[in-house]
């Protein structure tokens, strides 16, 4: 078979190929790469599967890979944990994939881009309200990145090398921070109540020291809990001249205050929930927000939108805001570094945002909080099943404890998946004072059918019908 | 070959779009969420009332509007943004623009893939494992490294990765207070200094030798015990392929240190050329320029750190594994560091990225390489010929590969036209804002250009006639370029210290109204 | 209001080089150049840096010295400038410039644009000292030292346009250098530091998003000084050459510093200032001694060029291996791919001196540069 003209490469046309080689005067493009030195060449052939040459067959065979998965339109899914699923409007996937936003550089002018800056910007200005404060990044790669960007941005301005951080964190989450905070600061979990999952204040005064640059808790927490002395932890926090970060699911913000309100000097956390498909995880997007005072400002490592005129009478124009951030660069010893992160999946949150506006997040989270409300009680009647494990009042999330089953969570999920259902995440590793427990998570996307199904399947199951 | 066309009578799309704020309506609703069954409501009672009152939401201050206007504006604004797959985007040097072909979209948004969870029961996502699977094997053949992981959220991501292996490696040994330099060169990637120096190591930079190759005696004086390793790109920004890379590795390696290869610039040598000749230890692939997957604005993107398999050991945790049967998330990294991101990364980008490479196979692969080191060739040529245009070490006697940076520097003395006064007004004939070079500007008034392999005759023809053209006016009526864009969706900044001030400045729309409508 | 611009011409600036004479500071030099059949340089460019602000011409005011001092420049570029003191035309000297430029300082200039050498860069800070009246330099003289000076006449006038239009806000600290003449035309070279002038700091601060923001000029001294400080060992002297990188050094310690002088640090104290080559000698006998010194003037000179004190014996007894140098990574940019120089009036010392430095830029960052 002759060498394929292949339809993304143009110039693979032999006479367009020849006609480049005669200009340059070269007979072939190995008088170009004869600049690498003969033993640094590749002598082989990749060993690469034949390509699937027609559209047709790729789709074929890539289709045929992905038909091996179940997805949770196919199955009922109970699991959040860091990547939650909800309802995205078809604007949002209109906006994202088309090729304008879709394919566009990393940076661009704020000219010839202008468009893009101002999706940004307009999102920026949307995640801003939702948590209460008026200086937001470009969205990093996820709520992991984020703790640990706030994290060292409180270690720059502070001069502190310590961080507490709430014993309930995500521990993925946790995972990601301690390795972006080596070697200087140093993370110390503080202890929480394991009744209601609320902060041990008592811990947190024994611990908080003139060394503590921040404390960080999550709003609701990875278990789903809300934390409710969020205004007793700024206190404390404060009165040591300690930086508060509240690190936040924004889905909840239309029903729970903003974080700025009970205190958070930064709050942080993921637009993944906004509108964006779960793509295995890969759909996270981080934000961090903070006061807009040049203390916080300066000591953004990441891009800052701005907004302004331009030379054209009543015309917004953008670029970035503190061009020169100066004092990042002094003691510091690790300058922190920037990149392609996930802008597009800002833009869609911020799409979703401006459809859902106050009244869809209000009713969105009431919503959730009522079905889930709902699931616990259904749940709490199976034999075997206890729930609420932490009783302190919860948003989509809920530790389900299956101690009294005598199956563990990896049986029961094994079992729920005959059902055609995703139970919830098995944290009998991560947290072991919650014995044999699952993260369980609903969302507007349950009905009642799909709750009473799940009810219904974990009776058999624990029941071993 | 006809006449060289270029768009003289562009206009990009001006909306005069207002902040979306400005834009809504009380009451207006853009979508409707699913109302829970009156059997839930009865069951459930008040939950608010769960919620203490001070933590209980009093107002939201976001845009209403109805749905159409909401779509209205975001289409508006897409169309105010030079996207790749609609503009001639040889601009991007070292960010290889590709085209992005639409099959790969679709194939990412099939609910197979979108839908997925993450902490889905392996039985239940064994295609998405397949893919990772098989794109590690692909990059493994084009890398000769022995494993790879795909959590990096991106290139310098990737980078990080790299400094954050060398780290748990140093400590493995229990040498990371002596082992406290890292190595690269003025030319290698900000993030191969950037990286490094947030993971705490002391940063050591090469300066080129005459020929603009990293200066191999300065190596040769900064290597000692205390080297802990290298980070070096090549070919560099300035497209030159270092000859002597294998040398450099092997300096480094022998006073102990590790040798990190950042192929972000892989493009020109899929199947030519690769990192485990040159004998590195690690590298990294920035799996959105090279294999095609599209640049979101600045992500989504991806990373793909590779290693030998003595660094394996080190990885972020789970990678993929298969046992003959099955394929599952494998955390048997007894000594990983942890984790750079949640999860496995974009999966998104790996999906596309895998589906890019198998279109195109080993042959095509090789064919990219080929065409975008012929294309950059051609281009160069055509571009030395302009009137105040050069390039950097001019007359070494070496071909550049895959990218070349140019320098304005003879315009901007014979006119007061520089090079960001050039960028400015190629918007105005539709190409998107090019790549200048990384701070610092060693090379003045530069302009670094890439026409991969997606680029036609043409396009190379048409870029390389629109530069001619600005640098004639520059030369005839340089106030025209001075003063652009002109035909942008938006003109210049009137205020650029507004930016910089504290009472001015405004990331947000709240702060905006704050600070400038009283 | 409209901007006001100083204009003083050197006229007889330039005329010693083009017949072998090593400057033109001097009657004697200045007849003997015409006598060789020498012409003024400095006229012609000028102008070419005039014509550059030919945009702006109705929005400045040019304020000059009469004749060929800069009056006739102005004029045949077009202006119509507004001319103050009086000179002997033909007859004109180094006091006529500083002379003018202490008028223009008076009449609160914006900034001040001359043509000439060394010798006139000298005269200017002679007349100028620190007051702050910002200056740019258009290199016409046979020596250029002083980092004063724009690299072509044509961006001189293009940093001047900037400055006016203030697009360019910044000024930086510049050196003003001049060697003894006398000495260097009998093949001498004794380049002294006599001062800092105020010059328009034109950086392309780009936004230039993908690679991150470079530092200012404020915070990278600041992360020099932090790296300096925080690596001094206890009981070493600390020999603090000239400039104003060193200066962050001792302003970060809080110790008083001579800007064109040496100082002596002990355990973060000041053991001696502005000292001379016997003074060093006799404090660092049979002690460990370090050498802080940073880039002097426009050139890259590290040795040999404003810090004499630092002699051969001195840079002898301490060693290459206890100097370090520090210098912003843009004056690093600015001398290209040139080497570091190093010029101390002795063969031996210069090559044992020469080699590579691990030049600090910032705080625990380096850069490898080649110093002969």
């Amino acid at each position: 078979m002759s060498k394929p003209v292949y339809p993304y490469i143009p110039n693979s046309v032999p006479e367009e190929k020849a006609k480049l080689l005669k200009e340059i005067g070269i007979n072939s493009v190995e008088d170009i790469f004869k600049e690498i030195p003969d033993h640094l060449r590749f002598k082989g052939k990749m060993n690469i599967p034949e390509p699937f040459l027609s559209e047709y067959e790729l789709r074929r065979h890539v289709e045929g890979l992905l038909a091996k998965n179940k997805s949770c339109k196919d199955y009922i899914n109970f699991l959040g944990a860091g990547t939650w699923q909800h309802y995205v409007p078809s604007v949002v996937d209109e906006i994202i994939s088309r090729d304008e936003f879709l394919t566009a550089y990393v940076v661009g002018d704020a000219q010839g881009d202008h468009g893009k800056w101002q999706a940004l910007f307009e999102s920026a200005s949307m995640i801003g309200e939702m948590v209460g404060m008026e200086a937001v990044n470009k969205p990093t790669y996820d709520w992991a990145n984020a703790i640990a960007i706030a994290c060292r941005m409180a270690a720059r301005m502070t001069g502190r090398r310590e961080i507490l951080v709430a014993g309930t964190i995500s521990p993925s989450r946790l995972s990601v921070v301690k390795n972006y905070c080596k070697p200087e600061i140093k993370i110390e979990l503080v202890k929480y109540d394991s009744e209601t999952g609320l902060l041990d204040l008592n811990d947190l005064k024994a611990r908080i020291s003139p060394n503590t640059a921040a404390v960080y808790f999550e709003n609701p927490s990875y278990l789903g809990f809300i934390e409710t002395q969020g205004e007793a932890i700024a206190k404390i926090a404060h009165d040591n001249g300690t930086e508060v970060i509240v690190g936040v699911d924004p889905s909840s913000l239309g029903v729970l205050a903003a974080p700025a309100d009970y205190g958070a000097d930064f709050a942080v956390g993921d637009y993944q929930p906004l509108g964006l498909h779960m793509q295995w995880g890969g759909g996270l997007a981080g934000f961090v927000c903070t006061r807009d005072d040049k203390r916080y400002v300066a000591e953004y490592p990441g891009l800052l939108y701005g907004i302004t005129t331009s030379v054209q009478e009543g015309e917004y124009c953008f670029g970035e805001v503190f061009f020169e951030r100066t004092s990042y660069a002094s003691r510091e010893k690790g300058k922190d570094f920037i990149g392609t992160t996930t802008a597009l999946w800002g833009i869609g949150a911020g799409v979703y945002m401006a459809l859902m506006g106050p009244q869809g997040f209000r009713e969105l989270g009431e919503g959730i909080m009522q079905r889930v409300q709902y699931a616990q009680g259904l749940l709490s009647n199976i034999k075997g099943v206890k729930v609420p494990v932490i009783k302190s009042p919860c948003f989509k999330e809920f530790v389900v404890n299956f101690d009294g089953t005598g199956k563990t969570v990896s049986e029961i999920n094994k079992g729920l998946l005959e059902h055609k259902i995703f139970g919830g995440k098995d944290i009998s590793q991560e947290f072991p004072e919650y014995g044999n427990s699952a993260l369980y998570c609903i969302t507007e996307v349950h009905t009642k059918e799909d709750i009473k199904k799940l009810a219904l399947a974990l009776e058999q199951v624990i029941k071993g019908l | 070959m006809g006449i060289v066309k270029i768009k003289k009578d562009f206009h990009e799309a001006r909306w005069c779009e207002p902040i979306i704020y400005e834009m809504s309506t009380p009451g207006q609703r853009g979508i409707l969420v699913p109302m829970p069954d009156d059997e839930i409501k009865a069951a459930a009672g008040d939950v608010l009332a769960a919620i203490p009152a001070k933590l209980r939401r009093k107002e939201l201050n976001l845009p209403e509007m109805d749905q159409k206007h909401v779509l209205q504006h975001y289409v508006r604004l897409s169309q105010e943004t030079l996207g790749a797959n609609l503009t001639n985007d040889i601009s991007e040097g070292t960010c290889t623009m590709k085209y992005n072909p639409r099959v790969n979209e679709d194939l990412a948004a099939h609910p197979n893939f979108a839908e997925l969870h993450p902490c889905q029961d392996e039985d239940t996502v064994q295609g998405i494992l397949e893919i990772y699977y098989k794109f590690e094997q692909i990059i493994k053949q084009i890398s000769g490294m022995d494993r790879v992981t795909f959590q990096p959220g991106g290139g310098n991501h990737a980078v990080y990765t790299a400094a954050s292996i060398v780290r748990a490696y140093w400590e493995s040994k229990g040498e990371l207070g002596k082992r406290d330099e890292v190595i690269t060169t003025i030319f290698s990637h900000p993030c191969d200094a950037a990286t490094p120096a947030t993971a705490g190591f002391k940063v050591i930079t090469l300066y080129p030798d005459k020929d603009g190759f990293p200066d191999i005696e300065a190596l040769k004086a900064a290597v000692s015990e205390r080297t802990a390793a290298i980070f070096m790109t090549n070919p560099e920004d300035i497209g030159l392929y270092n000859p002597r890379v294998d040398e450099f590795v092997k300096i480094v390696h022998s006073v102990g240190g590790l040798c990190f290869y950042d192929q972000a610039n892989a493009n020109a040598f899929l199947g030519v050329a690769r990192a485990i000749e040159a004998g590195f230890d690690m590298c990294h692939f920035n799996v959105h320029k090279t294999f095609g997957t599209p640049h979101g604005s600045s992500g989504p993107a991806n990373g793909a750190f590779c290693c030998k398999e003595e660094f394996a050991k080190f990885l972020p945790v789970p990678t993929v594994g298969f046992d003959g049967k099955k394929y599952y998330l494998d955390y048997d990294h007894p000594a990983s560091f942890g984790k750079v991101r949640d999860f496995y990364g974009t999966a998104g980008v790996v999906l596309r990225a895998y589906a890019w490479t198998m279109n195109l196979g080993a042959d095509g692969l090789r064919e990219c390489a080929d065409i975008s080191v012929i294309n950059n060739n051609y281009f160069e040529k055509k571009l030395l010929e302009i009137p105040g245009l050069s390039e950097c070490y001019a007359g070494n006697g070496h071909r550049r590969q895959e990218q070349v940076r140019y320098s304005w520097e003879k315009l901007k003395e014979d006119t007061g036209v520089g090079t960001v006064e050039v960028c400015n007004r190629v918007v105005d004939y539709g190409i998107p804002h090019y790549w200048f070079s990384h701070h610092p500007w060693e090379v003045p008034e530069p302009m670094t250009l890439e026409p991969c392999e997606s680029y036609s005759k043409d396009d190379l023809d048409e870029y390389a006639e629109v530069l001619r053209t600005v640098s004639k006016e520059a030369y005839e009526n340089p106030e025209i370029v001075m003063t652009a864009p002109h035909k942008a969706s938006a003109h210049k900044r009137n205020d650029d210290a507004a930016l910089d001030d504290p009472a001015k400045w405004a990331t947000t729309w709240k702060a905006y109204v704050r600070k400038h409508r009283k | 209001m409209k901007k006001k611009l100083g204009l003083i011409v050197n006229p007889v600036a330039g005329m010693g080089g083009r017949v072998g004479l090593k400057g033109s500071d001097g009657e004697e030099i200045q007849k003997r150049a015409r006598e060789l059949g020498a012409h003024p340089e400095s006229p012609r460019r000028a102008m070419d840096a005039l014509e550059r602000l030919a945009t702006i011409k109705d929005d400045i005011e040019i304020i000059t010295y009469p004749d060929e001092m800069g009056e006739k420049e102005a004029r045949e570029c077009g202006f119509e400038p507004v001319v103050i003191g009086s000179v002997e035309p033909g007859k004109t000297s180094a006091k006529d410039t500083i002379k003018a430029a202490r008028e223009m300082a008076e009449q609160k200039v914006d900034l001040i644009l001359f043509a000439g050498g060394d010798g006139t860069a000298r005269n200017l800070y002679d007349a100028l000292g620190d007051n702050g009246v910002p200056v740019i330099g258009i290199p016409a003289g046979v020596k250029i030292h002083s980092a004063v000076y724009a690299t072509n006449s044509r961006n001189a006038g293009e940093v001047a346009l900037m400055y006016l239009q203030e697009k360019i806000k910044k000024v930086q600290d510049s050196e003003v250098m001049d060697i003894d003449e006398d000495a260097f035309r009998e093949g001498r070279v004794t380049a002294k530091l006599y001062g800092y002038l105020k010059v328009p700091h034109e950086e392309r601060l780009v936004q230039h998003l993908k690679s991150g923001r470079t530092e200012g000029e404020v915070a990278a001294l600041n992360s020099i000084a932090d790296d300096i400080t925080e690596s001094m060992e206890d009981d070493v002297l600390y020999i603090i050459g000239p400039g104003t990188t060193t200066r962050a050094v001792m302003e970060k310690l809080g110790l008083k510093n001579t800007l064109l002088g040496v100082d002596v640090v002990l355990n973060k104290q000041l053991v001696a200032s502005d000292v001379i080559e016997s003074q060093l000698l006799d404090l660092i006998k049979g002690k460990k001694a370090k050498i802080v010194v940073t880039i002097i003037g426009g050139q890259g000179y590290i040795f040999g060029r404003g810090n004499q004190q630092l002699s051969p014996k001195v840079l002898r007894a301490i060693g290459k291996q206890n100097i370090t140098v520090i210098t912003p990574q843009n004056k690093l940019s600015a001398i290209g791919n040139n080497p570091l120089l190093i010029d101390t009036g002795d063969y031996e010392a210069n090559s044992m001196l020469s080699g590579y430095y691990k030049v600090v830029t910032g705080y625990q960052r380096t850069v490898m540069r080649k110093a002969e």
